[in-house]
């Protein structure tokens, strides 16, 4: 449902049916919702024939890359001997993104039993979930339904009598984006700085403490249950568009819509319904600008590229940006995008680990160079110097937080130039004060 | 080492139920080194914030070394390395808060509670006021953390009666 709003009728509602509902979050509550009948039908299946269903499904990882969540499993080895780790990424930490929080608050068991299926299908006994720490409250309401899944039998040394141990950790982050990152999460969860780490070595082969690791996003893992249940065919015909984007998905809207909220839709439903009917459209009197469909790392999309956009990852890639996490960012035609650019740009600078120096440096001059600008002080070959920068940027790095920087700068600058020519030609007031 | 001679003597953190909360945790993980952001998160839970002299416990707790563990609590922005104010706050200001007012809503609370400028404590010790980077609650613009309250929709109006609560 397109929380805190009721249920629109253009909505699938499978994964968010119980948010708002309170008593949803206790171990009875989820039970009377047909709860943990899941986990219990997983626990007699065999590691393949988990993995089967969820290939069989098409689900696909909804914490941004939309990897193929059965085939991630399948990399797992096989009587190897080691302990293996499942780490569930509840950093959600993308600006633009918070349906994650959703399901942490108001569904939390239905993460647990992902977490749990998850760990039978790649043969591990435990699941870290870590949570970011600016999530006090869902933080407290997770680790209050873990405590009474263990009391009730549904994690520990003998799961609902089945003779196999599940354990459940939440580990508390501490404030880095970073951390969002598979492999800085692992260090964050290892108790070492979130920096990420150089692959190869892929999670798969040495992750957690040097071990056999999946990680999967909260709502990813959230949506196994009912997969297991209903049948991977059932959520594989869930689409309206594209047979390689199936089931539901949560699209987190802010900025400015009349009604922003957490909407869950079937993959594929056109973007410009999901912005004009379910969330209400503009403000009275405003228009729209622009549209960051996936989270603030995405190219930023045009009125005229939304206006034929279905709402799906070939369909949004076919536009030339992402569906990545399903955090979509709106602006009205009062928004100052050069502003807004900036503002963006900061967040990553704040956020960089500064291991890689492309990353470190190529960061704080992208808002230096911005800053100048906006103060009235820009050069006319700060245009050049900027996507000069981004090239420096991209596909350069350990990670791709520095291509996730230059990514709304050079969207920016192609699509909405004249914003920046107005501030360099003195046409427009500057909006930050003169140094 | 100077200038320590008139604070009060350390209270270590890791006794009595703490460090019994701490062992339980051990049991959780393969390594010591693991309970790192735990023990940290214990002792700005009892000291309000992580001093050198916690440094050295939380090193010598979990077998690392002083250095070690301050490389990474300066890592994670929500340990506080400096004494705060007895209410943290920190007002979400990116991009999708941003074009919804966060910056008006932060203006507000620099006024109301007396700290003036970001990451100053107010006069009465009572407030400190600091800029995050996306809380994660974009859809409900402007968002809040007050020490570990989650507050959301707050607007210029809705802050002196929301500051009220907070004496």
């Amino acid at each position: 449902m397109g929380y805190p709003h009721p249920i629109h009728p253009k909505e699938t509602p499978v994964l968010s049916t119980h948010f708002g509902d309170a008593e949803a979050r206790s171990y009875a509550g989820w039970t009377a919702r047909g709860g943990y009948a899941a986990l219990k039908q997983a626990l007699g299946m065999t590691p393949e024939q988990i993995v089967d269903e969820v290939k069989a499904s098409g689900l696909r990882g909804r914490g941004g890359a939309g990897f193929p969540t059965g085939m991630k499993w399948s990399f797992m080895p096989k009587d190897d001997g080691k302990p293996h780790y499942l780490c569930c990424n509840a950093d959600e930490s993308e600006p633009g993104t918070f349906k994650d929080r959703e399901i942490l608050r108001w569904t939390p068991h239905a993460l647990i039993e992902g977490c749990a299926i998850g760990c039978l299908a790649i043969r591990a006994e435990t699941a870290y979930i870590f949570i970011r720490g600016e999530y006090t409250e869902a933080y407290r309401i997770l680790q209050a339904a873990v405590d009474e899944a263990y009391a009730h039998g549904a994690l520990g040394a003998d799961v609902f009598g089945s003779g196999k141990r599940l354990d459940v950790i939440v580990h508390r982050g501490a404030g880095a984006y970073i951390c969002g990152e598979e492999t800085a999460l692992m260090n964050a969860i290892e108790g070492k700085r979130g920096n990420p780490r150089i692959k190869p070595p892929f999670p798969a082969v040495a992750g957690l403490f040097g071990l056999p690791t999946t990680i999967n996003n909260v709502e990813t893992l959230a949506a196994v249950p009912a997969i297991i249940t209903r049948g991977g065919a059932w959520y594989a015909g869930l689409s309206l568009s594209s047979p390689k984007s199936t089931g539901t998905k949560l699209i987190s809207v802010c900025g400015h819509v009349q009604r922003p909220g957490v909407y869950e839709i079937t993959m594929g439903l056109p973007m410009q319904e999901l912005i004009f009917d379910l969330c209400g459209g503009m403000r009275p009197g405003r228009t729209l600008k622009a549209v960051i469909p996936g989270g603030s790392s995405v190219p930023i999309m045009t009125p005229d590229e939304v206006a034929d956009c279905p709402t799906d990852y070939e369909g949004i890639a076919a536009k030339g940006s992402l569906l990545g996490s399903g955090g979509m960012i709106v602006m009205d035609d009062s928004t100052d995008m050069v502003y807004q650019i900036m503002r963006l740009a900061r967040f990553y600078a704040h956020e960089s680990c500064a291991q890689c120096t492309n990353c470190r440096e190529g960061t704080s001059w992208t808002v230096k160079v911005l800053d100048r600008i906006l103060r009235g002080e820009g050069k006319p070959s700060d245009l050049d110097l900027l996507m000069d920068l981004a090239d420096q940027m991209t596909g350069k790095t350990i990670c791709v937080l520095s291509d996730s920087c230059a990514t709304p700068v050079v969207s920016g600058i192609r699509k909405f130039r004249h914003e920046f020519e107005a501030y360099l030609s003195g046409a427009r007031t500057p909006a930050l004060a003169g140094a | 080492m100077s200038g320590h001679h008139d604070a009060a003597p350390y209270a270590p953190v890791f006794v009595g139920e703490t460090k019994a909360r701490l062992e339980a945790l051990a049991t959780k993980y393969p390594t010591r080194q693991a309970l790192l952001l735990p023990a940290l998160w214990m002792v700005q839970e009892a000291h309000g914030w992580v001093s050198p002299e916690a440094v050295h416990e939380v090193a010598t707790e979990l077998g690392l070394t002083p250095a070690y563990v301050k490389g990474v609590l300066s890592f994670y922005t929500m340990y506080h390395q400096h004494p705060v104010g007895k209410y943290f706050i920190q007002v979400c200001t990116t991009s999708p808060c941003n074009i919804c007012g966060a910056e008006d809503v932060m203006r507000a609370l620099l006024e109301h509670t007396g700290c003036g400028e970001l990451g100053a404590t107010s006069p009465d010790g009572r407030f400190t006021v600091a800029e995050a980077e996306c809380l994660g609650a974009c859809g409900f613009a402007t968002p809040l953390l007050i020490n570990d309250d989650f507050i959301e929709s707050v607007t210029p109006e809705s802050v002196p009666a929301l500051l009220a609560r907070y004496a």
